[in-house]
């Protein structure tokens, strides 16, 4: 009441005019910027990085005799953290320094597993890059040569043939079965279907190399067969099938129940509404999720270690004998220590990589569209 | 026009509900056992692998008993077998990779949810994928000739200057002006280095799926009181994203404890119980299997079968427990590891 008073004018309500204030400026008020770095930021970072590398090379090339760029990475990176945490203690306060050494932290980590990244790959091709240059490298096979012949004689092109047909045979067992088993999952139902998963999903962690002694023991020594393309691919679907079934059914669940009650209640059949409605609206996932199946496949050594044998010649009949694979001439060329024969294993590596990167963009071209961000 | 009446017809009147069919037609019946059939078929393959490993065992276990547990030694000449030594080192490898690609593996998630510019966030989540799809042996290759004589000058450091830890130890003079190279190679450390950058991506993704879930009004309310963007990070982005953080690194050590190849590329077969990660000489159960396949009669294919047994047990229960922290915590409702 006592407010209401003492705002209360004692005189008459009147209309005022706010007079123009001729100082205002004209243009509309800008926006404040509120993200972003300030140039001091900016120069504390810069003279970081380049404290941070320059005194780990005095320290390491110059003081002390490690002369190991593993060694500088790492001394740079604590010499980074350090100049940063002074640097900005100097400038700001608290809460600010411990803002600024995590960042450092947390980008310098990240900084660090790119660098591991780039080696990996960047070291691959490198050492490949010698023999890559020689065509005979794609067209020829390594029959009759020796490991100490000249890079121009021999080649890989029995094992990329290998990993082709090896690949190929295990695609065409898994994708049906896998599939399959995520429809049955995920449209059937029932408590079976439980057990079926519960099943599947416990075989996801069955390690790659026990997926080769299985078939091992089981085809080649108790039914036989002899090692050949046929067990490796045999090898490589028990490994990949669980992967594909489990990613399938992942794909296959989030496909909105809505489509498939509609489908249902325009009067088709449940077979029409898996076959026209649910598989082609999870087709680019299912795409994605069989690629990358075949992507761990066609680069895992162990389950073809013990199943195909390493022929060193052409051999594009699965169930006669003996089989090279790319993972495979890769692992014996390395462990022969011959500097030519390791050439190859890494021109082979090279087109292992080249391969598993071209199956990976392939993937990401058919997820895109209807995924976007995920 | 006269109003009419309708009169309701007393032999209608009985409401009874419309009969409705459930049967499945022809075709529909076809699909449900066709499906089931399938779905039996993989329960047949992938179970009987579980199964076939369990019978394998029995002859085995049966014996050595418990012996097999505890004996170091793998000499089926001698009749000696054991994986004692081998688990020691599969573990030993496992957690040498988990301490290089935890705390990597969260700075990378944290980087490409928190820090990354938005345009580039894309391409690094695919760059990561693509590391995870990178074949093992490459990274084999990696560690073997790349890191390995850098890594030995590193594991010297480690030995001389914090060589009074035990899990430092090396058994020979790191101060020697001709310091025996050798005696660092091929160890626990060099090949955990290697199986650490496969682990690194799959423990990567599941926290950075984690993070990005991480409630936007949380974080506006932690900085609207003014908080850093790390006082974000701690205080929303961590809690929140605590079960997919220990999911995802466990994942990981699933995957450390079955790796295989790059294992057996670069260690030198030891049968030692050694704990000393930095000196040569390991073994894994996946590179004891690799290694000696070859030569196993049909008794020490047995015992190669149980050791294996043992090993998918393992990562069968580490798994398991990951996909249960991440489903039971807060952010993993609609994460799928």
């Amino acid at each position: 009441m006592t407010v209401l008073e003492a705002r209360t004018p004692h005189a008459a309500p009147r209309t005022w005019v706010r007079p123009a204030d001729d100082q205002a400026p004209t243009a509309p008020p800008r926006r404040r910027r509120t993200g972003g770095t300030k140039a001091e930021d900016r120069a504390i970072l810069v003279g970081s990085v380049l404290a941070g590398v320059a005194l780990s090379w005095v320290v390491c090339f110059r003081l002390l005799p490690w002369g190991n760029p593993l060694a500088f990475v790492l001394t740079a990176f604590a010499v980074f953290l350090a100049v940063v945490t002074v640097a900005t203690a100097a400038t700001s306060d608290g809460p600010m320094v411990t803002d600024r050494l995590a960042a450092a932290v947390i980008s310098g980590g990240a900084a660090v597993v790119a660098i591991a990244l780039v080696s990996t790959v960047a070291f691959t091709f490198v050492r490949g890059a010698g023999a890559l240059t020689h065509s005979n490298m794609f067209l020829d096979d390594m029959a009759g040569v020796g490991p100490r012949d000249p890079l121009t004689n021999g080649g890989v092109l029995h094992a990329i043939l290998g990993s082709l047909i090896q690949i190929s045979i295990a695609v065409v067992v898994t994708v049906p079965l896998g599939i399959g088993t995520a429809v049955f999952m995920t449209e059937v139902g029932g408590r079976f279907s439980r057990v079926v998963r519960t099943v599947v999903e416990a075989m996801t962690a069955l390690p790659s190399i026990v997926a080769g002694l299985f078939i091992y023991a089981v085809l080649i020594l108790t039914l036989g067969v002899p090692r050949s393309g046929v067990a490796a691919a045999a090898a490589l679907s028990v490994m990949m099938l669980p992967i594909i079934a489990r990613a399938a059914d992942v794909v296959l669940r989030v496909v909105p129940g809505g489509l498939r009650e509609a489908s249902l209640a325009l009067g088709s059949s449940r077979w029409r509404t898996v076959w026209h409605v649910v598989l082609p609206t999870a087709r680019a996932g299912l795409a994605t999720a069989l690629i990358l199946g075949v992507a761990r496949g066609v680069g895992e050594t162990s389950p073809v270690l013990l199943t195909s044998g390493a022929a060193s010649f052409v051999v594009l009949n699965p169930t006669v004998g003996a089989m090279n694979s790319l993972p495979l001439f890769i692992f014996s060329a390395i462990r022969s220590g011959e500097p030519l024969y390791v050439q190859r294993g890494f021109a082979a590596a090279s087109i292992l990589l080249l391969l598993v990167l071209a199956l990976f963009v392939l993937a990401r071209r058919i997820a895109r569209p209807r995924t976007g961000r995920r | 026009m006269s109003t009419q009446v309708r009169v309701d017809d007393p032999q209608v009147g009985s409401a009874l509900p419309r009969r409705l069919s459930s049967r499945l037609s022809g075709s529909d019946r076809a699909f449900v056992v066709a499906a089931r059939g399938v779905g039996a078929t993989v329960l047949l393959i992938t179970g009987g692998i579980g199964v076939f490993l369990a019978v394998q065992a029995f002859p085995t276990l049966r014996h050595y008993g418990w012996s097999f547990f505890t004996e170091t030694d793998w000499q089926p000449e001698a009749d000696r077998v054991g994986i004692a030594a081998v688990l020691v080192g599969t573990v030993t490898v496992a957690l040498v990779a988990l301490v290089f690609a935890f705390p990597l593996g969260l700075a990378t998630a944290l980087y490409i949810s928190e820090y990354a510019p938005a345009r580039i966030r894309g391409a690094l989540v695919s760059v990561v994928d693509l590391m995870a799809a990178v074949p093992s042996i490459i990274y084999g290759l990696w560690g073997f000739l790349l890191l390995q004589p850098y890594a030995k000058g590193i594991a010297r450091w480690l030995h001389s200057y914090l060589g009074f830890l035990p899990f430092f130890q090396v058994d020979t003079d790191p101060d020697a002006a001709l310091w025996e190279q050798t005696r660092y190679t091929a160890s626990a450390f060099v090949a955990g280095l290697a199986v650490a950058m496969m682990v690194l991506p799959m423990a990567s993704a599941v926290m950075r799926e984690v993070f990005s879930q991480a409630p936007l009004g949380e974080r506006e309310a932690a900085l609207a009181l003014g908080s850093t963007r790390w006082g974000v990070i701690r205080s929303v982005v961590l809690p929140f994203g605590r079960g997919g953080i220990i999911g995802g690194t466990m994942l990981g050590l699933g995957r450390a404890l079955g790796e295989t190849i790059a294992v057996a590329l670069i260690i030198s077969p030891a049968f030692d119980l050694k704990f000393q990660p930095l000196e040569i000489g390991t073994n894994t159960v996946s590179a004891l299997i690799a290694l000696r396949f070859g030569e196993a009669d049909d008794a020490q294919l047995s015992a190669l079968l149980t050791a294996g047994l043992v090993l998918f047990l393992g990562t069968l229960v580490v798994n398991t427990v990951a996909a249960m922290v991440v489903a039971r915590s807060r952010s993993g409702v609609g994460t799928d590891i």
